[in-house]
């Protein structure tokens, strides 16, 4: 074969090289190495090669794991239905609602402009609202509702979820508003000539049309909330767990075998949490 | 839909929608106010005046803790090569994934993983790979891999959505015309996508400079922004950290307005080419 017909055939080969090899160096060889090593020993100064399973037997054995996990999946859940909710309405009102399409555009950019600032910033921008001196506090005193502050507003499981919605919204808005842009506005018009209300057409149309969105969405939000750990750190002040931080305090401890069997758990739930969501609703078409 | 008059659902839906954007932009504009306390003023309100105070103190006087132009500059290094990194190699794949080869569906699938991993496993796996494999880790290199595994599945779904919507006739017709496949890439699909190609780029940028989880067990030694910030939250409890998160804000707010605006500019001109 000459150089000029080998050339196009490798080019892809060529083109998608760069991708394959960052993705195995910093992806596939990263959870190899934590598969590897969640079989491996430690003692408190250091981690040593060794086949043992006593990692996930003091994972799944202890109390603790399990109700951190189903603390996480606590979590998973609320924020779950609340951007969901919170997500799909913003994104059906962007879609038809708003008629013109650089209006659109705009209202789409300010929804997804605080998503490209730092989480850190927005977690730590709650302080002044949700304190025990901040200003919901200090409102409700002055109006005469409370005599003391609340103090479950800060540093608990609601400041926890409350931050958690407030940072991945975003990520429900986009896939869904993305699958509601596509419905041929025809199929609309057809539900409304045979006679459905609002209320059936959002049913039996919108919704079932928009379900590769939600569950991109829903494979989102799962993933970061079930992953997370500094949300759960900083929102709850150290007084609630998550998998994530959990996992986090193992390898401040250097612990890293038993941080590194927590992932080995962590990934297999997520992986068949997302096989779930997909059996229900099938992507393909929407890549 | 678009044609009746404006029911009920529309205003609540708008009220809503206003009550989401407060929720989006209230807590950051209140840092914003703070970050201009009074010199004895605290984390939260009242005012107790109004200074520049907490930002000279920020810029030019000797923190307690932390190097704040340090992990500053070495955030924006970063952010560009992670950036750079980015739109080439999207770009790469994305031209790859418009011809069937072999290996196309496991490496999809794979940059997919990418995004569904959670950012902790990516950034405990580097780390500890690094540690087998006996090498020192740095914001340059652990760090800046486990950015790009973020980075690039968003920029691979870009690219997929723009050579969805891509007409191949433009490139059929260069080629009749006799250009050869470098100039038909450089001349006339470069350019159709070039917008596409810098929103890429902000979505590389803003990613990496943000992201706190992949880098915390990737970064060696130096710290980036996102984490002297974190670390400033247990030890600093002046408004000094809100001047701080003001500033990467703006600095933030200015790269996207600086994006969009290049966007709309690079459509303008085409436009007005394609009109005149």
């Amino acid at each position: 074969m000459t150089l000029s017909r080998l050339v196009p055939r490798l080019a892809p080969y060529l083109q998608a090289s760069p991708l394959a090899l960052i993705l195995a160096a910093f992806l596939v060889l990263p959870i190899a190495t934590i598969v590897m090593v969640s079989f491996w020993d430690y003692d408190s100064i250091q981690i040593f090669p060794a086949f043992v399973f006593t990692n996930y037997e003091e994972t799944i054995a202890s109390p603790v794991t399990w109700s951190t996990y189903l603390n996480t999946l606590k979590y998973t859940v609320i924020v779950w239905a609340l951007t969901l909710f919170i997500g799909f309405w913003v994104a059906y009102y962007l879609a038809f609602h708003i008629r013109s399409a650089t209006m659109q555009m705009v209202l789409f950019l300010v929804c997804t402009v605080p998503f490209l600032t730092s989480n850190i910033i927005r977690m730590i921008s709650w302080i002044p609202f949700l304190g025990r001196n901040g200003l919901i506090n200090q409102s409700l005193m002055q109006l005469g509702i409370i005599d003391r502050p609340l103090e479950f507003l800060l540093f608990s499981d609601f400041a926890v979820v409350l931050a958690m919605v407030h940072l991945y919204t975003l990520f429900m808005v986009t896939p869904i508003f993305n699958t509601l842009m596509r419905i041929d506005r025809a199929l609309i018009e057809a539900a409304r000539d045979a006679g459905a209300n609002a209320f059936q057409i959002l049913t039996n149309v919108i919704i079932p049309l928009a379900k590769p969105g939600i569950a991109i969405g829903s494979i989102f939000v799962v993933t970061l909330v079930m992953g997370d750990f500094i949300t759960v750190r900083f929102m709850s002040g150290g007084q609630s767990a998550s998998v994530g931080l959990m996992m986090a305090n193992q390898i401040a401890l250097l612990q890293y075998p038993a941080a590194a069997a927590n992932a080995v758990i962590l990934l297999i739930i997520v992986l068949l949490l997302v096989a779930g969501i997909l059996r229900i609703v099938n992507i393909r078409k929407e890549l | 839909m678009n044609s009746e008059r404006r029911g009920p659902g529309f205003y609540v839906l708008t009220a809503f929608f206003v009550l989401f954007v407060l929720f989006l932009y209230g807590p950051l504009s209140t840092i914003f106010i703070l970050s201009f306390q009074g010199p004895n003023g605290g984390l939260t309100f009242p005012m107790n005046g109004t200074s520049m105070h907490w930002f000279n103190n920020l810029l030019f006087e000797k923190q307690q803790v932390g190097d704040f132009g340090g992990a500053f500059s070495r955030s924006l290094i970063l952010g560009l090569m992670t950036m750079a990194a980015t739109v080439v190699v999207s770009l790469l794949a994305g031209l790859a994934f418009r011809r069937r080869f072999l290996g196309s569906g496991p490496l999809f699938y794979l940059a997919i993983a990418s995004l569904i991993v959670p950012s902790i496993l990516i950034s405990l796996g580097i780390g500890l790979a690094f540690q087998v494999l006996g090498f020192e880790p740095y914001w340059y290199s652990s760090a800046f891999g486990a950015h790009l595994t973020w980075t690039l599945p968003f920029g691979l779904l870009i690219m997929f959505a723009v050579f969805n919507r891509f007409n191949p006739a433009y490139e059929e017709a260069a080629r009749d015309l006799g250009a050869s496949s470098w100039q038909t890439f450089a001349h006339v699909v470069l350019p159709i996508i070039l917008p596409s190609l810098i929103g890429v780029g902000l979505f590389g940028f803003t990613l990496s400079y943000d992201e706190f989880a992949r880098t915390l067990m990737t970064s060696g030694s130096f710290n980036t922004l996102p984490l002297e910030i974190y670390g400033m939250t247990t030890n600093v409890t002046t408004p000094v950290l809100y001047a701080l998160g003001t500033l990467t804000t703006v600095f933030s707010l200015a790269i996207i307005l600086v994006a969009l605006l290049t966007i709309v500019v690079l459509r303008l001109r085409r436009a007005r080419r394609l009109a005149g």
